[in-house]
């Protein structure tokens, strides 16, 4: 899973005046800096394009790390062919859904009040965020497995669930403080003005206009969810998601369907980053 | 325009009633310990469908006056009341004024109808009383077929537009603007504020206009407040201000103006003589209120429109002053002429240009300068 883009940068606006494109004779160093570009994306994209292309190969043995031919089965029917790799799917869906969710709402209204007040704790809160984002997520996940096994709590999805919502409401926070802070407070200040109570002024008029920072968290919150390996493995008990599958099957080879999910939920990630930069354009136009 | 009659109509009974009274206000801030005092003491009754003008420096307190008319902030001592009624502890959403922000704060997301739209929707309007409404100012306020539209699309004039229709389609009991032309150029600022008074004399509403922009307090105001350090220095009509300043920091803030002193040599009938002899005379009215005998010494102030450039004062029974002229600028309109007096004092002239004949005078020239002593005025003694 690739994480999305953070926050898709608004349209240019469209200039009225449509310029006829002079083919200027470039200078070396443009050149070099259109080629480093495209080395950089191929770079970046090429784990990626091998996790999709091995989608289609059709391996002899167990494992498929050589190709071996071109194959469209694996994205058929046989795609939920092995039950365990179905269910541990299913399992990081619904932890990211529900993580995200959580999280979503959480650290928007954190990075509501970090941006817009100034209140007590707020000096310790912003440390709190960057540290929950700066601190090795061994050692985050060995003392959450040791507090739940403290506290004489079941590891498990709860758990997992707990624990995905804690790692990914800092980076939500940090998003929509970000949107947060760029706002001119007299809009919220002329809605009052204008007859709507406070519950009106966020809902109609706060909240779509951070509304861009809240879907670049919560995508983000997912992305980090989805994949995460580490955290989990110390909360999860013998809760299964799809990292720890493809973890705990590894040694003995990963059948295709692991690339084909991979590929999806890829993706569906990309999707969402177009779906959310076209809608952002729309709103700018 | 319906409008101007439903508020006519509204307002005939409490034509009576000040439309705001502000009452022994003081407004007191906290920052890192230290109490700053923000409004330090103002008094103001702003009659119904007056056109009203806060002007003042930047600091001196007149957007935080406006925002306790408004509810944003409450006074830590005194009362505000609308219609005679107190709204202390009435929050912004419950209490019937509206306001013009200077970013405007339009709503981004929304259209230009739908931003309009807010206030009635929020009041809960009918839906066809909505759309006419909303129809209507949007004419008045000259943006009809660009309902659509967001505010990005919108030049910095139609957005101010849009702010002043979202405030005026609620027709409040009164209207609220914080220097609404801030971020206008010039030329659009000149048009916006004639437009202003146009739309204020249309709707009927009463205006508070906050700026710190004299030429825009002069040209649409029926009164002005002029505010310093959290008081109000004089409150008047333009041309009260303009010509009688009450005291030195409205003469200085407002226009150009000349500001002699020396000690009274004689004192009678509400004028004093600050200087007598040598052919020379300078005599100036005292306000109200204010007595000076002989000794004293007095500040006194004169408009440098007021005051004209002769080679020499025969004949002249008035003010004259003697004098050496270090500057003269051409203004296209005018002629500016600085001038340091024989007392020592720096003294401004302007010089309509009614023809196109030289100047009246060379620098290093010596002249004499002569106006009525109608037009000076006692503005402080020491």
């Amino acid at each position: 899973m690739s994480a999305p883009t953070i926050s898709p940068a608004p349209a240019p606006a469209a200039s009225g005046s449509a310029r006829p494109k002079a083919r200027k004779p470039k200078k070396t160093g443009e050149r070099l800096l259109h080629w480093f570009t495209w080395l950089i994306i191929i770079w970046l994209a090429l784990p990626i394009a091998v996790v999709i292309a091995f989608s289609f190969n059709n391996p002899h043995g167990r494992f498929n790390y050589s190709w071996t031919g071109f194959t469209l089965k694996y994205w058929g029917p046989k795609l939920f062919a092995i039950p365990n790799l179905t269910t541990a799917m299913e399992h990081s869906l619904l932890v990211a859904v529900v993580a995200t969710a959580g999280a979503t709402i959480l650290g928007t209204l954190a990075g509501l009040a970090l941006g817009k007040y100034k209140f007590r704790g707020q000096g310790v809160t912003n440390l709190v965020q960057f540290a929950c984002i700066s601190a090795p997520e061994v050692v985050l996940g060995s003392s959450l497995a040791t507090f739940f096994l403290q506290v004489r709590i079941q590891e498990g999805a709860l758990t997992v669930i707990a624990a995905h919502i804690m790692f990914c409401v800092s980076f939500v926070a940090i998003t929509v403080r970000a949107r947060v802070v760029g706002l001119d407070p007299s809009v919220e200040e002329a809605a009052r003005d204008l007859g709507a109570s406070p519950w009106e002024t966020f809902r109609l008029v706060t909240l779509p206009m951070i509304m861009p920072g809240v879907i670049a968290g919560a995508m983000l919150a997912f992305a980090l969810s989805i994949d995460d390996f580490i955290t989990t493995e110390f909360t999860s008990g013998s809760f299964m998601t799809y990292p720890l599958w493809i973890w705990s099957v590894s040694r003995q080879g990963l059948p295709p369907q692991v690339n084909v999910m991979g590929s999806i939920v890829f993706a569906v990630g990309v999707l969402f980053a177009i779906a959310n930069s076209v809608i952002s354009r729309r709103r700018a136009a | 325009m319906t409008q101007a009659s439903e508020q006519a109509g509204s307002t005939s009974a409490t034509e009576t009633i000040p439309a705001i009274q502000m009452a022994g206000i003081v407004k007191e801030f906290h920052s890192r310990g230290d109490v700053v005092r923000a409004v330090d003491g103002v008094d103001l009754e702003i009659g119904s469908g007056e056109f009203f003008s806060l002007l003042g420096p930047s600091g001196c307190g007149k957007t935080t006056t406006m925002r306790m008319i408004a509810g944003f902030e409450e006074p830590t001592h005194g009362e505000v009341r609308l219609y005679g009624a107190s709204v202390l502890g009435v929050p912004p959403h419950k209490r019937d004024v509206n306001m013009v922000f200077q970013s405007y704060a339009l709503f981004p997301h929304m259209n230009v109808f739908e931003n309009v739209a807010f206030g009635l929707r929020r009041k809960k309007t009918a839906k066809d009383e909505v759309t006419r409404r909303v129809g209507e100012i949007i004419e008045t306020v000259g943006l009809s077929g660009r309902e659509k539209r967001r505010p990005r699309e919108l030049s910095g004039g139609q957005q101010q537009r849009v702010a002043l229709a979202r405030a005026l389609v609620n027709q409040p009991r009164a209207l609220l603007l914080d220097e609404p032309l801030g971020a206008l150029d010039l030329k659009l600022r000149q048009a916006m504020e004639v437009e202003l008074k146009r739309i204020q004399r249309e709707v009927g509403i009463t205006f508070i206009y906050v700026t710190h922009d004299q030429g825009e307090a002069l040209t649409m105001s029926d009164r002005i407040a002029v505010m310093n350090e959290g008081r109000v220095e004089q409150l008047g009509t333009p041309r009260d201000i303009y010509a009688r300043p009450a005291t030195r920091f409205v003469a200085g803030f407002i226009g150009t103006s000349n500001i002699l002193s020396g000690p009274v040599t004689s004192a009678a009938g509400g004028s004093v003589v600050i200087l007598d002899g040598d052919g020379q005379h300078v005599e100036a009215t005292l306000r109200d209120g204010l007595s000076l005998s002989a000794g004293d010494t007095a500040e006194i102030t004169v408009r440098p429109e007021k005051v004209s450039i002769k080679p020499d004062a025969d004949g002249c029974a008035g003010c004259r002053l003697r004098g050496t002229v270090t500057e003269v600028v051409y203004l296209g309109t005018s002629t500016n002429y600085n001038v340091v007096t024989s007392t020592g004092d720096e003294i401004t002239v302007f010089v309509q240009n009614s023809d196109d004949s030289a100047e009246l005078a060379e620098r290093g020239a010596d002249v004499w300068l002569t106006w009525d002593p109608r037009h000076s005025y006692v503005i402080g003694a020491q």
